[in-house]
C-alpha cells in the first residue's frame, strides 16, 4: 500500500467525524500554542531581564593598578600608579570586545561649597564623558561635559541628586558655580537619580568632572592617594609621581628635603590615573574583553612573559552569576510548562483514539475481512493520530504566535519570536502523535476479525 | 476441479476449564461454479465453518485446501491476502462504513490488494462494478441514503471488485424484505450462472436454500445431510 493511499484513507476517516477530530486536535492546538506563546513571552522577558541586569554593570570591567611592594612589604592593590589615560584610549581602539573605556581619577573627599552651604560628597570622580555611558547613567538636567572640556581641563562638573538636594534646595543647580578645594567649577548638568548601589552606598552623592580638571586643578598638590607608594615611606615625604619603575624600592631621584620640594616642584613625567572602567559589548563578552585588555596592557607596560602584571582587572562576577542563573531558571520554567501542556494534549489524543478504536471495531473487522493486514490497520491508525497532531501543531503555532502578538500589543510585554520553539513543537507534536497513538493503533491491529465483525 | 477441499476439519474452543468442540470432523468438497446453501439450527457450527472457510479463523485440526493451497498453514498476512484475492464476503447487516460513499466502499478491497492500482483505475473499476449491479446513480450516496437492497448490492459490489472465485454470504437476506430478497437472490443466481462464481450461502430461510442446487445441513458440528436438489429450483 502506498503512502499516499494511507494518507488518503486516514484523511477520509478523519473527515468522517469532523467534530471529534477537531476536539481531539484541540488538546494539541492548546498544548503547542501554549508552548510557543510561553517560549516567545519567556524569551522576551528573559531578554528584558538580561538587559536590565546588564545595566547594573554585568558587562563592566574595572582595571586597577597593581600592588607596590617595598622590601617585601606589599602595599596592596592600587598602590602603584601604572595606568595612564593612553592605556584607556588604547583599550578602546585596539580591543574589539570593548564598547567604551574611560579613565577615572579620584580626589580625596573635600567639601563642595555653594554660597553659604557646604557638603562633602561621597565620591569625587574625574573622568571623561564616556563614563556615564559605561555606568548606564544619564544626565537629568543640563548636559554632559565634552571631550574638549577634558582636553582643556575646563572648570566644569556634573553633580548627583543628593548634592543638589543639600546645596541647591528649591532651585536649579545648572549654571551655578560651586567650589571644590578652592577651585571654582561650573555645574553643567545634574545627573539622573540612580539610587543606592548594591552595597548601600548612595550613588547620587557624586561629583563628576573632567579627569584633567580633578587631577591638575583640584588634587594637584594633594596626591594623597599615591602617598603610600613613596619609597621608604617612613623616611621621606617626597612625591614620586614620576616614578619610572613602579614597585621598585628606589626612587629615580635622590630624596629631597621639604624645603627643596617646595622650592622646585618635580615636573610631571608620566600622567597616571587611578582606575580605568571599561564596558564590554555584552555581558557574555566580558571574558574576551578581559583577555584582550590583559595582553594589550602587558605589551604597553613592557611586562615580560611570566612576570607579574602591574594591574588588576575585575569584573562583576556576582552580577554575572545572577544573570546566568536567572536565564537558566527561565529556560527550565518554560521547559516544564511546555512538557505539561504537551503531555496533557497527548493524553487527550490517546483517549480519543482509544474511543475511536472501540467505536470503529466493526470497521476494523470489515477492513480485515476484505484483506487488510494487522500492519495496515496499525499504520492507518498511527497515521490518523500523527495527522491529528501535526494539524494541531500547525494550528498551535498560529495560536501561539497570535497570542504572543496580542500580549505584545495589549499588555506591552516584550516577546521574542523563537524559530527553535516552532521547530521543536512540530517535532514534538509528531512524536506525541506516534507515542500516544501507538497503543490505540496496536490495540486496533490486534483485534480478532470475527469478534470485530460481530461487535455491536 | 474442487475449489474447496475440507479434510476432517475440527475446531475446539477452550473456555477456561470447559472444552467445547464445535466442529467435529468435517470433510467436504465444493467444486468450482457450485451454488451451495449451508443450513442448520443455531449452534450447529455453521458460522464457525463459515469463518474457517473465510480464512478468518484457523481450525484446530484438519486440512483446508482453497484453490489447491493449504490455507491452514499460511501466516496471518498471507491469509489476509487470500481474503483479498480469493473471496468476497456478504454479511447479514451489510457492514458498510458509515458516512462513506458507495464508490469508496467498493474501492476498499483494492486498497489492500497485492498489486498497485492507481486511484484512477480503482475508481474506474468500482464504477463499472456498481454500474453492473444497477447502482450507477447511487455512487456518491452514503449508506444511510440507501435502501436495504441497495446497501446489500453495494456490499456485493465490494465483495466482487477483486473478481474472486468464491463468494461467501452470511444470511445475506436476513435483513431484507421479500421483494428485495428475491432481487438479491436473482443477482446471486446470475453471478453464479453467468460468471461462474462459486457461491456459499449460510441461511435459515428455506426460500433462499431453495435457489441453491446443493444444500448442506449441519447439526451438532457435523454434516447431517448433503443433497443435490434436482427439482423445484426457482
Amino acid at each position: 500500500m502506498k503512502v499516499l493511499r494511507i494518507l488518503l484513507a486516514s484523511l477520509t476517516a478523519l473527515r468522517r467525524n469532523v467534530m471529534r477530530s477537531a476536539l481531539t486536535t484541540l488538546g494539541i492546538v492548546i498544548g503547542v500554542g501554549a508552548v510557543i506563546a510561553m517560549m516567545e513571552i519567556g524569551n522576551g522577558s528573559s531578554a528584558e531581564i538580561q538587559k536590565s541586569i546588564s545595566s547594573m554593570g554585568a558587562n563592566t570591567l574595572m582595571i586597577f593598578p597593581g600592588a607596590a611592594a617595598s622590601a617585601g612589604v606589599s602595599f596592596g592593590a592600587g598602590s602603584t600608579m601604572s595606568l595612564t589615560p593612553g592605556d584607556s584610549d588604547a583599550i578602546l581602539n585596539e580591543c574589539p570586545s570593548v564598547r567604551a573605556s574611560a579613565p577615572v581619577v579620584r580626589a580625596r573627599s573635600a567639601p563642595v561649597i555653594f554660597s553659604n552651604k557646604n557638603w562633602v560628597p561621597n565620591e569625587i570622580i574625574g573622568t571623561t564623558s564616556d563614563y556615564l555611558a559605561i555606568r548606564a547613567w544619564t544626565v537629568g538636567e543640563g548636559a554632559e561635559f565634552e571631550d574638549s572640556d577634558v582636553r582643556k581641563a575646563s572648570r566644569v562638573c556634573l553633580i548627583g541628586q543628593s548634592i543638589v538636594r543639600e546645596l541647591f534646595p528649591g532651585q536649579s543647580a545648572v549654571g551655578q558655580e560651586v567650589r571644590l578645594q578652592n577651585v571654582s567649577l561650573r555645574v553643567v548638568g545634574v545627573l539622573a537619580k540612580k539610587g543606592a548601589s548594591m552595597m548601600g552606598r548612595d550613588q547620587d552623592d557624586t561629583l563628576i568632572a573632567p579627569w584633567t580638571t580633578i587631577k591638575f586643578r583640584v588634587s594637584g598638590a594633594t596626591t594623597a592617594n599615591v602617598a603610600a607608594t613613596a619609597p621608604a615611606a617612613g623616611t621621606s615625604t617626597a612625591t614620586p609621581r614620576g616614578q619610572l619603575y613602579p614597585g621598585s624600592a628606589r626612587g629615580l631621584y635622590p630624596s629631597r628635603s621639604a624645603v627643596q620640594t617646595k622650592n622646585s616642584p618635580m615636573p610631571v613625567r608620566m600622567i597616571t590615573v587611578d582606575q580605568i572602567v571599561v564596558s564590554a559589548i555584552s555581558a557574555a563578552e566580558t571574558k574576551d574583553a578581559t583577555d584582550e585588555i590583559t595582553s594589550l596592557l602587558r605589551e604597553r607596560h613592557h611586562i615580560a612573559a611570566g612576570d607579574v602584571e602591574d594591574f588588576n582587572i575585575r569584573d562583576m562576577a556576582e552580577i554575572s552569576k545572577v544573570l546566568s542563573s536567572t536565564t537558566e531558571m527561565m529556560t527550565k520554567l518554560l521547559l516544564v510548562v511546555a512538557m505539561i501542556s504537551l503531555i496533557v494534549g497527548g493524553v487527550g489524543i490517546m483517549n480519543i483514539m482509544l474511543v475511536s478504536v472501540t467505536e470503529r471495531t466493526k470497521e476494523i473487522g470489515l477492513r480485515m475481512a476484505v484483506g487488510a493486514r494487522a500492519a495496515d490497520i496499525l499504520r492507518q491508525f498511527l497515521t490518523e493520530s500523527v495527522m491529528l497532531c501535526l494539524a494541531g501543531g500547525a494550528m498551535g503555532i498560529g495560536l501561539g504566535r497570535g497570542t504572543s502578538y496580542l500580549v505584545t500589543k495589549i499588555l506591552h510585554w516584550p516577546t521574542l519570536p523563537s524559530l527553535g520553539a516552532i521547530i521543536a513543537s512540530v517535532v514534538v507534536s509528531a512524536s506525541v502523535g506516534i507515542i500516544f497513538g501507538y497503543y490505540p493503533a496496536w490495540k486496533a491491529s490486534r483485534l480478532d476479525p470475527i469478534e470485530a465483525l460481530r461487535y455491536e | 476441479m474442487n475449489l474447496i477441499e475440507l479434510r476432517d476439519i475440527r475446531k475446539t474452543f477452550y473456555l477456561g476449564e470447559v472444552v467445547l468442540p464445535v466442529l467435529k470432523g468435517i470433510t467436504l468438497n465444493i467444486a468450482k461454479g457450485e451454488r451451495v446453501a449451508l443450513t442448520g439450527v443455531s449452534g450447529s457450527g455453521k458460522s464457525t465453518l463459515m469463518n474457517t472457510l473465510g480464512c478468518l479463523d484457523r481450525p484446530t485440526a484438519g486440512e483446508y485446501l482453497l484453490d489447491g493451497e493449504d490455507v491452514t498453514r499460511l501466516s496471518n498476512n498471507a491469509r489476509a491476502m487470500m481474503r483479498n484475492q480469493k473471496m468476497g464476503f456478504v454479511f447479514q447487516n451489510f457492514n458498510l462504513l458509515a458516512r462513506t460513499t458507495a464508490l469508496a466502499q467498493v474501492m476498499l478491497p483494492l486498497l489492500y490488494g497485492r498489486q498497485h492500482i492507481s486511484l484512477k483505475e480503482a475508481k474506474q473499476r468500482a464504477t463499472t462494478m456498481l454500474d453492473r449491479l444497477g447502482l450507477a446513480d447511487r455512487m456518491d450516496h452514503h449508506p444511510s441514503q440507501l435502501s436495504g437492497g441497495q446497501q446489500q448490492r453495494v456490499a456485493l459490489a465490494r465483495a466482487l471488485i477483486n473478481n474472486p472465485p468464491l463468494l461467501l454470504a452470511d444470511e445475506p437476506t436476513g435483513n431484507l424484505d421479500s421483494n428485495t430478497t428475491r432481487e438479491v437472490l436473482a443477482l446471486f443466481k446470475q453471478l453464479n450462472d453467468q460468471d461462474g462464481i462459486t457461491i456459499l450461502i449460510v441461511t435459515h430461510d428455506p426460500h433462499v436454500a431453495a435457489v441453491c442446487k446443493r444444500v448442506i445441513r449441519m447439526a451438532d458440528g457435523l454434516i447431517e445431510t448433503d443433497e443435490i436438489q434436482t427439482e423445484g429450483l426457482t
